[in-house]
């Protein structure tokens, strides 16, 4: 991990987020913008390239996280909540349960240092298990589309399965692209016909 | 004693209340009046509720905090009951609902600009009511060709009805909303806001927030909930399974209260009084006069019903359309049994029991079609007969809850991740 780590800070109440930023500071992050008023959070997240955000648990901008979460495209991050020593305990295994970490206001800077690098660390972890996925996925979709051109050889042409494969294996070659691509190719024209 | 008090005791069960002191969740919108009443006019009391009511402004602190037991109930998204039993997008939490707490009251505004710009596109399809994304559809294709960027339109949640009312408006029209527009989530309170400050071009979102838009002469509003499905479902009184197994006693007291609440509220002649209470910046904090024309509507529909046309009733048909739409747009990537999940979630079992209580009337049955009823109509299958308003959709389309993949399959816009044949299977 990155010996800097460069964070957005989201807190409507002024005061809570100053002492929160400079124990931040205190314990190695950079601290890339502060906002206290609700904003544009798509913009700001776009301009500012966070390493992590760290947001209010009652921050109206948790919905707009949880969204960007869930779009690959918006480049997720990792998310750490804090929470006021007043809130009850039950709030703080809410927030255990449903995101990455939580700092509770008025942490020293030895405490949160850790906290951070566990969620950066987990959210990692979550995001590659998600890649491989989708990676699973389209391999699982692209055999199916491999099966079905074969299929099509074998019926149209009267190839062997074998036959088949080689056939859109050459082709493959031949055009520097991948087997799966020419299969869809074959599918479509077999559409057309 | 107060005389209501002594009939509120004789009510079954309400001297086994499990829990008496009750924190119960709200987010600003008109939709939380039924809330606000049980506790203003002393509903929750009268039922042997001592109720602390919460303003959160997200829903996704909503439900954590119903998740740890921090809120012992809360309004609640209908989409977000099953995204949480489902578990997507973070832990999987089994949430039920024996009461709803509306029907309709959400619409779809344009900026100003937005809207002289589909003027310019496509007059025509602007004319009548309701109104086609047609017009937004020829306009996306210009912007393409001319290569802008798309247009921004805010929902309030990730699984939220606002999302899959939007969507079916625009693929209705022919527009792809994964591939068309961009669609992010803004809270309710800032929506007017991102729309005078260009971050947005449109949204969908429940009052007062389109009203004041309107008011402000900021938006322009292109076609109402009500009109694309009328009379359909909106927010829920959410609580967690284990929450209900542990207190059932207390939801029952629950329910009862929020019934009295809703069937007071509803009544056209209390509805500037409502507006006035949850108007204060404890409740919704936004100006009476656009909260009371949202809750009033002139009597075209375009108002959240709280209590007529069976509304407190969780219907397990309109569950199934709301996860119908969840399978369309691929947000569930499993096959599922969704009258199985419905059922689950949605416990009109519950409902009846506590309207039975009160001696209000309930359906007893849980499940119609959808899309058939072109007006008013009663329904005699229930206690006593209850006048229904219209549950037609804007397309003509009906919803037939025993054929999910048939009425799947006839959408020519749809982000499907599981096989028809699957989910044959299952329903």
């Amino acid at each position: 991990m990155k010996d800097e780590l460069r964070v957005l800070l989201l807190d409507a109440r002024v005061d809570r987020a100053r002492d929160l930023a400079r124990a931040l500071k205190d314990a190695g992050c950079q601290v890339v913008a502060q906002l206290v008023a609700p904003v544009d959070l798509h913009a700001t997240l776009r301009a500012v390239q966070p390493d992590l955000v760290i947001v209010d648990m009652d921050s109206p901008d948790r919905d707009t996280l949880e969204d960007m979460q869930r779009i690959t495209s918006e480049q997720p991050r990792p998310i750490v909540m804090f929470v006021d020593e007043s809130d009850s305990e039950s709030i703080r295994t809410a927030v255990r349960a449903g995101v990455a970490g939580y700092v509770v206001k008025g942490a020293s800077p030895e405490r949160i240092r850790p906290v951070l690098e566990v969620a950066v660390a987990r959210f990692e972890q979550f995001q590659a298990l998600r890649n491989e996925l989708a990676r699973a996925q389209s391999t699982l979709a692209e055999r199916k589309v491999i099966e079905r051109a074969k299929g099509i050889l074998m019926e149209k042409r009267g190839y062997s399965e074998e036959e088949a494969f080689r056939m859109l294996r050459k082709m493959a070659m031949n055009q520097g692209i991948r087997v799966a691509e020419v299969a869809r190719h074959v599918l479509a024209a077999a559409e057309l016909i | 004693m107060d005389p209501r008090l002594r009939i509120a005791a004789h009510v079954a069960g309400s001297e086994r209340i499990e829990k008496r002191r009750l924190r119960i969740g709200f987010v600003p919108l008109a939709d939380c009046a039924p809330l606000v009443f049980a506790k203003e006019r002393g509903y929750f009391r009268r039922h042997g509720l001592e109720v602390e009511l919460v303003r959160e402004v997200s829903w996704a602190t909503v439900r954590d905090k119903v998740a740890a037991g921090a809120l012992d109930a809360a309004q609640m998204l209908a989409p977000m009951t099953f995204a949480s039993a489902l578990g997507l997008g973070g832990r999987e939490l089994p949430l039920c609902t024996g009461h709803s707490l509306g029907l309709g009251g959400n619409a779809i505004t344009v900026s100003e600009a937005l809207y002289r710009r589909l003027v310019d596109a496509n007059p025509e399809a602007l004319i009548g009511r309701p109104v086609s994304a047609l017009a937004l559809r020829d306009l996306i294709e210009r912007d393409r060709g001319a290569g802008r960027p798309p247009l921004r339109f805010g929902i309030v949640f990730p699984h939220s009805t606002h999302d899959l009312e939007l969507r079916y408006w625009l693929a209705s029209a022919g527009i792809d909303p994964e591939r068309d527009l961009s669609l992010r989530v803004v809270p309710p309170p800032f929506m007017v806001q991102r729309l005078e400050e260009g971050h947005l071009d449109g949204y969908c979102v429940g009052e007062p927030w389109n009203a004041l838009a309107a008011d402000r002469r900021s938006g322009h509003t292109l076609i109402t909930k009500h009109e694309i499905w009328n009379y359909s479902p909106e927010k829920v009184l959410g609580v967690s399974e284990e929450w209900i197994d542990r207190h059932p006693f207390t939801h029952r007291a629950l329910l009862r209260a929020l019934l009295e609440a809703a069937a007071y509220v509803d009544a056209p002649g209390h509805r500037l009084e409502v507006a006035h209470t949850i108007a204060g910046e404890s409740f919704v904090d936004a100006p009476v006069g656009a909260l009371h024309r949202a809750l009033a509507a002139g009597g075209t529909g375009a108002a959240p019903v709280f209590h007529r046309n069976a509304a407190t009733h969780p219907w397990i048909s309109h569950a199934m359309w709301l996860l119908s739409q969840m399978l369309r747009w691929g947000y569930i990537e499993k096959p599922i049994d969704v009258r199985g999940l419905a059922r689950r979630v949605y416990r009109p079992d519950l409902h009846r029991e506590a309207a039975a209580d009160v001696g209000l009337p309930a359906p007893l049955v849980d499940e119609k079609l959808e899309g058939v009823h072109g007006g008013a109509w009663v329904i005699e299958e229930a206690t006593a007969p209850i006048a229904m308003g219209p549950d037609r959709f804007f397309d003509g389309l009906r919803f037939d809850p025993d054929r999910i993949p048939e009425y799947l399959e006839r959408f020519a816009i749809s982000s499907l991740r599981v096989r028809i044949d699957e989910l044959a299977e299952l329903n």
